[in-house]
């Protein structure tokens, strides 16, 4: 029993956690033909929230078909809430050395938790940068249709080459930011 | 009930997205910077994975899904310029906010003030798409 709790408050290895993301594949095809993907759900949140007088075709259609997908990402929240606060690790993050001094030479403190605490939590630079980010991630997934899960999971292993095109976009233009962005987002603020 | 094994799998996806850590921002700069074969392992082995899974699904052609329907592998739109060049967008933002949206919802589920600003923004950012679609090159 203690082992138990004491593995559900840890961190999983890449070996274990891997395979588990990628079961989701075959386990969402079995359920019902399913595609596992999870951005498409911010299409039906504005969809729903559509107001008649301003529609967008693109939001046009019956997201209640799709409730399946919404009622998938309510589980991936609750899921966040019981790996995060109920079954919370204790510890900071595990990382290399060399992502270590990286970040002290960045100025950012290992806090646990998964954001930098000045990201994680609410105050003007969380809201700016995350609000923004938020933008291109949100317009970026919807242009190719699917993030990493649709594409670098899914259609990877379904030997798609959309989804190809779409993972080599993804990580030119990741790559681009952590490397250009990123390092300076700290120091200007600070 | 027709929707719990839906709740059910999006519970131990959100769960495995924390508990892997490919919902830190400190593990996807460590991805970006190549300092660590944590990120790379998850991704290769979560496509090793599904791949075989698939395989077998196809392999035991008479199974069926839950509602009873032969499975069939749902088929990507055709095009190329939208796929890259959405990746792109999606990766610029990616790699600042370090959040992809499986993690979004997780880290809002977590309680992050900072998650659900990148909501919000992937929400706008979405709006923004669909009002712009037709002027884009697909």
């Amino acid at each position: 029993m203690n082992n138990l709790l004491t593995w559900l408050h840890s961190p999983w290895p890449w070996y274990i956690s891997g395979p588990l993301i990628g079961l989701m594949v075959p386990l969402m095809l079995w359920i019902g033909n399913r595609s596992f993907g999870i951005s498409s759900n911010l299409r039906h949140m504005c969809a729903i929230a559509q107001p008649k007088a301003v529609s967008v075709d693109f939001f046009h259609y019956n997201w209640r078909e799709q409730s399946w997908s919404l009622v998938f990402a309510l589980g991936a929240v609750l899921g966040g809430f019981l790996a995060g606060v109920v079954f919370a690790n204790p510890d900071p993050v595990d990382l290399s050395v060399a992502a270590l001094t990286m970040f002290s030479h960045w100025n950012v403190p290992i806090a646990g938790g998964f954001l930098p605490p000045v990201l994680f939590d609410l105050n003007w630079l969380s809201v700016i940068v995350m609000f923004s980010g938020g933008v291109l991630v949100g317009f970026g997934t919807r242009y190719a249709s699917g993030c990493t899960s649709g594409h670098a999971i899914t259609g990877l292993s379904t030997l798609q080459l959309q989804s190809l095109l779409a993972v080599l976009g993804i990580f030119a233009g990741g790559l681009l930011s952590a490397h250009l962005i990123t390092p300076h987002l700290f120091s200007i603020f600070w | 009930m027709r929707f719990l094994p839906y709740l059910l799998a999006g519970v131990i996806f959100g769960f495995v997205m924390i508990k892997s850590e490919a919902a830190s921002w400190y593990r996807i700069m460590e991805m970006f910077y190549f300092q660590s074969f944590h990120m790379y392992g998850i991704m290769m082995s979560a496509i090793a994975t599904g791949m075989t899974g698939v395989l077998l699904l196809k392999r035991y052609g008479r199974l069926l899904t839950l509602d009873g329907q032969p499975i069939e592998i749902p088929k990507k739109e055709p095009g190329h310029v939208n796929y890259i060049l959405g990746g792109f967008i999606f990766g610029l933002g990616w790699g600042v906010i370090g959040l992809c949206p499986g993690p979004i919802f997780s880290l809002v589920g977590m309680g992050s003030i900072g998650a659900l600003a990148a909501l919000a923004g992937a929400l706008h950012g979405t709006w923004l798409y669909g009002f712009v679609k037709n002027r884009l090159p697909h």
